[in-house]
């Protein structure tokens, strides 16, 4: 049975915009190793957002030709880079979302064969991404004053987007509030390690964060666009 | 063309006939566009062969990682080779389940890679579960052989391997990481 086309939206478009997010860091990495790295992460989750926007229809025509209230990604893989510590607790957030919901998507958690596939293959993607955050949040944590301080206030800063990624996704056979616990439980396992501490306050602010999978965006995301589809909406058919 | 599936076709594989076998010997061949010391056979990505009728062959492949972008060059040159054996409808499918692990990779494979100066992947014997294996266990240098080796970057120059550095000859080099 196939899995209904909103799910597969909202897995390829939050693999999509964070996969364009972190491409943007080519040519600004803080070092050389970091550069490939990220861009390496970013070519992970360009290959899993293909193949789920695949099964949802025609991969470029949903990548290049909709509009920013059809994308359906959770808020918080279309933030801003902004400083390298935003980027990695990003990362953190996201990817230990990713594998949980991955590992259950592979055991069970849906009766497409197609997605539950995917999933048993990306997951193990995943987890060198999350494998790559955590050692990055303990370097940052428990480095100089001025790097814990920046990976606190990016910690702080994100907090608020966090709520969503644990918003049940219709069609999908995932225990949402265990997901969120263990969530919880690793990511407070990784920040004191950091001698980091998870952030306080609500995980959902009182606008419009949590909303992505709505199809309501944050203001930077529609820059995002018009920079990933400008090419092709300029060059309808455009190849070399 | 390059079409998409979850996995094998419905029903038991078949015993492959002599030409299935020949042709087989003909894709495998091909060697991997991104590390030309290995063949598809040894990297373990050639999935299976069926002749459909003649002149007629479909190819499953499977990825290392979802990404890679090796995998069209791979579909193309495997077309080329299979049209050159006298197949004149070649089709190749991704397929995605079972999930490639670097266990596929033969022991001629291995052999080569340290060979060429990448330092293989250590054999993971399938754990279950799948995910990063302990990076702390002892990847050897594959200049000097030396275990004394540190990890530099989870990340090296293609998403399928990570870059080390010899303590002992103080070279750097390039490790396959184990996927499982």
């Amino acid at each position: 049975m196939s899995a209904p086309r909103t799910a597969l939206l909202a897995l390829g478009d939050d693999a999509l915009v964070l996969s364009h997010r972190l491409g943007e860091w080519a040519g600004h990495a803080p070092v050389l190793e970091e550069e490939v790295a990220l861009a390496n992460i970013a070519l992970d989750l360009l290959g899993q957002a293909r193949t789920l926007l695949s099964m949802a229809g025609d991969e470029d025509e949903l990548t290049y030709l909709r509009e920013e209230r059809d994308f359906t990604n959770v808020q918080l893989v279309e933030r801003p880079n902004g400083d390298f510590a935003h980027t990695i607790a990003r990362q953190l957030y996201f990817s230990t979302h990713q594998e949980l919901l991955y590992e259950r998507l592979a055991d069970g958690g849906t009766d497409d064969g197609e997605l539950a596939a995917l999933a048993a293959k990306a997951v193990k993607e995943v987890a060198y991404h999350r494998d790559h955050a955590e050692h990055w949040t303990l370097r940052l944590g428990d480095g100089t004053d001025v790097s814990h301080e920046r990976m606190r206030a990016a910690l702080d800063g994100l907090w608020r987007y966090t709520g969503e990624l644990s918003q049940p996704i219709e069609g999908l056979d995932v225990d949402w509030d265990g997901l969120r616990e263990e969530w919880t439980r690793r990511v407070t396992a990784v920040l004191e390690r950091a001698s980091l501490s998870l952030p306080q306050g609500p995980r959902n602010a009182s606008w419009a964060a949590g909303a992505g999978r709505q199809g309501v965006h944050t203001e930077p995301f529609g820059r995002m666009l018009a920079e990933m589809q400008h090419l092709h909406r300029s060059h309808p058919g455009a190849s070399w | 063309m390059v079409t998409r599936g979850a996995g094998f076709p419905a029903g038991t594989p078949e015993e492959p006939t002599a030409l299935e076998k020949e042709l087989l010997g003909v894709a495998g061949s091909v060697p991997d566009p991104e590390l030309p010391v290995l063949t598809l056979a040894e990297l373990g990505v050639l999935r299976g062969l069926h002749v459909l009728g003649p002149g007629r062959v479909e190819v499953e492949l499977t990825p290392t990682y979802t990404g890679c972008p090796a995998v069209e060059t791979m579909s193309a040159d495997v077309v080329q080779a299979l049209r050159e054996h006298g197949m004149t409808d070649v089709s190749v499918r991704t397929v995605l389940s079972p999930p490639w692990t670097t266990d596929a990779i033969t022991a001629e494979g291995r052999r080569k890679l340290a060979e060429f100066g990448i330092a293989p992947p250590r054999p993971t014997g399938g754990a279950p579960g799948g995910g990063p294996v302990a990076v702390d266990l002892a990847v050897r240098c594959p200049r000097c052989g030396s275990t004394d080796t540190t990890l530099l970057s989870r990340f090296s120059s293609t998403a399928c391997k990570a870059l080390r550095r010899c303590a002992s000859c103080r070279e750097p080099f390039d490790h396959f990481k184990e996927l499982t």
